[in-house]
């Protein structure tokens, strides 16, 4: 829910002791609810800018600082963006879903209530794959539903001891997803993966960047332990995690400790407790009693939400191939390694540069060949270059796809080599240009001419009485440092079949 | 033109037609008697003669030129301090907004703006409209123009009373359980609550949010009729107004009520004061006097009505005023740390009934109990909804009287279950979302007046509107004016 507060009665927890106690004797429940910021233009509920970082207060109007008199008029976008995740999900669209207000006191919460949905969400029942050791997993969904973001505070100092606070409301109505998984993961790697597959979703779907350090993409863990066949043991949750490695370290220290208490015969408390991700330990934050009670009631302010058959129907029609059907298809259609097409498919933006450099290489029906040295290329080369999940840093990549399939195309058709190729891989980098342009102002262009190589090929001979000497005596691998030496002398421009088949030549007639 | 502020709007506007008076005349007068007997009746919390003389020369400039904006171009207007005025003070009759300065207008300031109107300032309440009598005013106690001994009700009191009290032409009031309707019936004039969604609330400082409604009172049914004409109609900024064509409100007037069915609501006689009773019975011959038919209506569940309101009005008020904690604007009393400084400033920026709503509507929203209290008020208003539409399928109108009594003195009712007892004729159309309207139609034996309520199907203001102004012209109620001096 996006607000609950770390430091609060906070008290610490003890860490887990040196013995690792047998956590495999119980079956670990872990269910995730993950709450994302939709990549909107504006706010979900007034018209504010939503962009990151800008200076404190300047992204507010009366409506989202809550002010007397102001009312909520819904973003359609940020429901398209709903109604598109939980398609994606397999999900069940609520026909008839309504707002409604969660009450809590916090003074970053402007109206001291925060619209959300509760008894009738955006959607219920739906279902993402993950793949741990090679194989797949379908994790329940149970509801997916939309709210506003809270502000933020600055205390002057730290919580503890700070003696004021400030409060930024830019952040303050911004679009939020929550989306609640089943109870259905068992593991603190298949929390991982969930959650590594649900980022992947949504940054294909284009409705969160994704970006957990900027609070984009946020995590909730519930988890409990049990002893195989027995009831559901008390679940605890925990706070505050912010990123892929901490969702798992996090839950990995909770399974100890509870694995821990448990044989010690201790029961576990219900609670919230929070990561923390410098000590790798979670602690006490709030203990049931201490449970909000958080009033909800339908947000009288917003008319219940009509989706209506078409609406859905459109946003059905427009879903995007989401990354592992992309990945299947290039297997199937490139014969690309599923590692490779894995790697590839890490973001929209990366397998659509795959695909158009390889249909730029290879016509519309590239080669098998063709996808693979595009692959190869890709990740050898490009990915030094570019984040492979940065949308826009591909987008905006100095070597756009046309100029990758230029480049290799060079390589095939013999007029370069590759290991000139990576040289000019660099140069086009840097100027921008494309691999044909550089290649013929810098003259790489390989040296195929049997004779002009020939002649070279006989200046390398006579100056290497001693490989010859070698040669003769039975070292064939003197050959190859005569090619390499033709390779030298042509600053590598030398087709190296030719000049290897020249030097052949001579060194059999000797 | 002896008497100005006597005039209708739509009498000041012909006026302006002709000639006979220009808008800085009229704003002049009403800002001399604003001066000169506000302090006896008390409706205004601010007086704006700046922004009145200046809305009265544009419209003065506009009638020479011989294009005035409309039937409302010029006319003095009162705003209910909940009612958002960008630079200008929104108090809501409480502490805790003492100083609070909107920094936008609502969308009916805006509209009538648009209109030509000019606005003399902003009327008293009670704190957040909570209560009949306007005595919830952290501020003032608001006198009744017929007897200042007397409230004007509530929580309306202060547009009500100014309205009057000829210290403004028109006003605007909020109605939540019967805060226009019921001050209307106890100053004298004619009070109208629109359908629910039928003004926009933007910009209205919520107290009960699915229950509130914007609308005017005035001196004739005709002026409520062109302030509603003004001010209706959806709006973006609302999700709750409805699109629905606004049609001219005074189009059907000529009609009159020959053949419109009219409902008799029966209700209980018990606790009823006999003048009203009188009063509602002389005016229903005056209808079949003028060719209604008439015919028994009962709504079974609006017994229900005043209980259900009592659970659904604080909850959401509960909800709506939480925002009011000290960290944004408004009062802050200072404390050692967040939660003090939160506790003390509620604690001294609320006033008792406003805490007593508050309490009443956390405890009914509260888990494990939400189910008995506010899901069973929400079930009891789809019922009464349901008989709204049982008996609109019989009749076009239904009649009764506005409040069970004239309007009581200063300090009579301090028992709060006496208090909303004033409401129990008023809160079932707030919690259907009918219109209603409250017309003059009589007189105590002590001299105060009585008024008639008339209840529409849902949007369908302009058929109270018709039969309010047939009864209204038929009878002489409204040359009767209070005496202040």
């Amino acid at each position: 829910m996006g607000a609950e507060r770390a430091g609060d009665r906070a008290e610490r927890g003890t860490r887990a002791g040196g013995r690792s106690p047998g956590a495999r004797e119980f079956e670990i429940i872990i269910g995730l609810e993950v709450h994302a910021e939709l990549t909107t233009r504006t706010k979900m509920f007034c018209g504010c800018p939503t962009t990151f970082g800008a200076s404190p207060n300047t992204q507010t109007c009366p409506v989202c600082l809550g002010m007397p008199g102001t009312l909520p008029v819904i973003n359609r976008r940020a429901i398209e963006y709903g109604v598109r995740t939980a398609l994606a999900f397999n999900c069940r669209i609520n026909t008839a879903c309504r707002f409604a207000r969660k009450h809590y006191y916090y003074p970053d919460m402007p109206k001291n209530f925060q619209i959300s949905q509760y008894e009738e969400p955006l959607a219920e029942d739906g279902w993402l794959e993950i793949d741990v050791d090679g194989a797949t997993r379908r994790i329940g969904i149970q509801r997916l539903h939309m709210e506003e973001d809270v502000g933020k505070l600055v205390h002057d100092g730290t919580l503890e001891t700070a003696q004021s606070s400030r409060v930024d409301f830019n952040r303050a109505g911004v679009p939020l997803m929550e989306t609640v998984s089943k109870p259905e993961l068992r593991s603190p790697e298949e929390a991982a993966a969930y959650l590594k597959a649900f980022r992947s979703v949504l940054v294909y779907l284009g409705v969160c960047d994704g970006n957990m350090e900027e609070g984009s993409l946020r995590c909730d863990a519930n988890i409990s332990l049990r002893r195989p066949g027995a009831e559901l043991g008390t679940k605890v949750e925990i706070k505050n995690l912010n990123s892929f490695r901490n969702v798992q370290r996090a839950l990995e220290f909770e399974v100890k400790r509870q694995a821990q208490a448990l044989e010690a015969g201790e029961t576990i408390v219900q609670e919230t407790r929070l990561f923390d991700a410098d000590k790798g330990y979670t602690r006490s934050m709030r203990s049931k009693e201490y449970a909000h009670d958080y009033r909800y009631f339908p947000e009288p302010d917003l008319v219940p939400l009509k989706l209506e058959g078409a609406f859905v129907d459109d946003i059905r029609r427009a879903l995007p191939e989401l990354a592992r059907q992309q990945q299947q298809r290039f297997v199937s259609q490139y014969g690309l390694p599923a590692y490779d097409a894995g790697v590839l498919t890490q973001s929209r933006a990366l397998a659509e540069y795959f695909e158009t450099a390889t249909k730029a290489l290879g016509g519309a029906s590239p080669s098998a060949a063709h996808a693979k040295s595009v692959a190869n290329w890709m990740m050898s080369e490009l990915l030094r270059v570019v984040a492979g999940d940065d949308d826009r840093a591909i987008a905006e990549s100095p070597i756009p796809p046309a100029h990758l399939a230029g480049l290799i195309a060079l390589i095939d058709d013999g007029t370069i080599s590759g290991k000139i190729a990576k040289d000019v891989f660099e140069k086009m980098r840097h100027s921008r240009e494309d691999a044909r342009t550089i290649v013929q102002r810098e003259g790489l262009t390989q040296v195929a001419d049997t004779g002009a190589l020939a002649a070279i090929v006989d200046q390398v001979i006579a100056a290497n009485p001693k490989a010859i000497a070698d040669f003769k005596a039975g070292k064939t691998a003197a050959a190859k440092s005569l090619v390499g030496q033709v390779m030298k002398a042509t600053q590598g421009k030398a087709n190296p079949a030719i000049a290897n088949k020249l030097i052949e030549e001579k060194l059999a007639r000797l | 033109m002896a008497d100005l502020t006597r005039l209708t709007a739509h009498e000041l506007t012909e006026a302006y037609g002709s000639g006979a008076a220009t808008p800085s005349s009229v704003t002049e007068a009403y800002l001399g008697r604003i001066n000169a007997l506000d302090g006896k009746v008390r409706a205004y919390l601010t007086v704006t003669p700046d922004l009145a003389r200046q809305a009265a020369a544009a419209s003065d400039a506009r009638y020479r030129a011989g294009k005035p904006l409309g039937p409302l171009d010029g006319v003095p207007i009162s705003y209910k301090d909940v009612l958002s005025t960008r630079g200008v003070a929104t108090t809501c009759g409480s502490r805790i907004l003492a100083t609070w300065v909107p920094p936008f207008d609502a969308t009916v300031v805006t509209r009538l703006a648009a209109a030509g109107v000019v606005p003399l300032g902003k009327s008293n309440m009670d704190e957040f409209a909570m209560g009949s009598s306007t005595e919830h005013s952290a501020f003032q106690l608001t006198a009744n123009p017929w007897d200042l001994s007397r409230v004007p009700g509530g929580s309306s009191g202060g547009p009500a009373a100014a309205v009057a009290g000829d210290l403004a032409a028109i006003s605007l009031g909020t109605d939540t359980g019967g805060s226009i309707r019921q001050p209307g019936a106890f100053c004298g004039i004619v009070g109208l609550k629109p359908t629910y969604g039928r003004v926009s609330r933007y910009g209205l400082v919520a107290f009960a949010s699915s229950l509130d409604q914007i609308g005017p009172f005035a001196k004739d049914v005709r002026d409520a009729a062109l302030v509603l004409g003004a001010i209706a109609g959806v709006d973006p900024a609302d999700a709750t107004s409805v699109d629905v064509p606004v049609p001219d409100y005074t189009a059907g007037f000529a009609q009159g009520v020959k053949g419109l069915r009219v409902g008799i609501l029966e209700y209980d006689r018990a606790g009823m004061d006999p003048d009203v009773e009188r009063a509602v019975s002389d005016a229903i011959d005056v209808l079949k006097g003028l060719g209604a038919t008439t015919r028994a209506v009962t709504l079974p569940t609006a017994d229900y009505g005043l209980a259900a309101y009592y659970i659904i009005a604080p909850a959401e008020a509960s909800s709506n005023l939480a925002r009011y904690d000290g960290v944004k604007y408004g009062l802050r009393a200072p404390g050692k740390d967040l939660i003090e400084m939160e506790s003390r400033t509620r604690a001294a920026g609320f006033g008792a009934e406003v805490k007593r709503r508050i309490m009443l509507g956390t405890y009914a929203l509260s888990a494990g109990y939400y189910d008995a209290y506010y899901g069973k008020a929400q079930k009891v208003r789809t019922l009464i909804r349901r008989d709204f539409e049982a008996a609109f399928e019989n009749v076009d109108v239904i009649v009764g009287p506005t409040t069970p009594g004239v309007a009581f003195k200063h300090g009579e009712k301090e028992d709060p279950l006496a208090m909303y007892l004033n409401d129990i004729f008023t809160v079932p159309a707030n919690l259907s979302g009918n219109p209603g309207i409250s017309v003059p139609c009589g007189f105590s034996t002590t001299g105060l007046p009585i008024g008639l309520h008339l209840v529409g199907r849902a949007f369908d203001e302009a058929t109270i509107l018709r039969v309010a102004h047939a009864y209204e012209q038929a009878t002489t109620w409204r040359t009767r004016r209070p005496e202040l001096s």
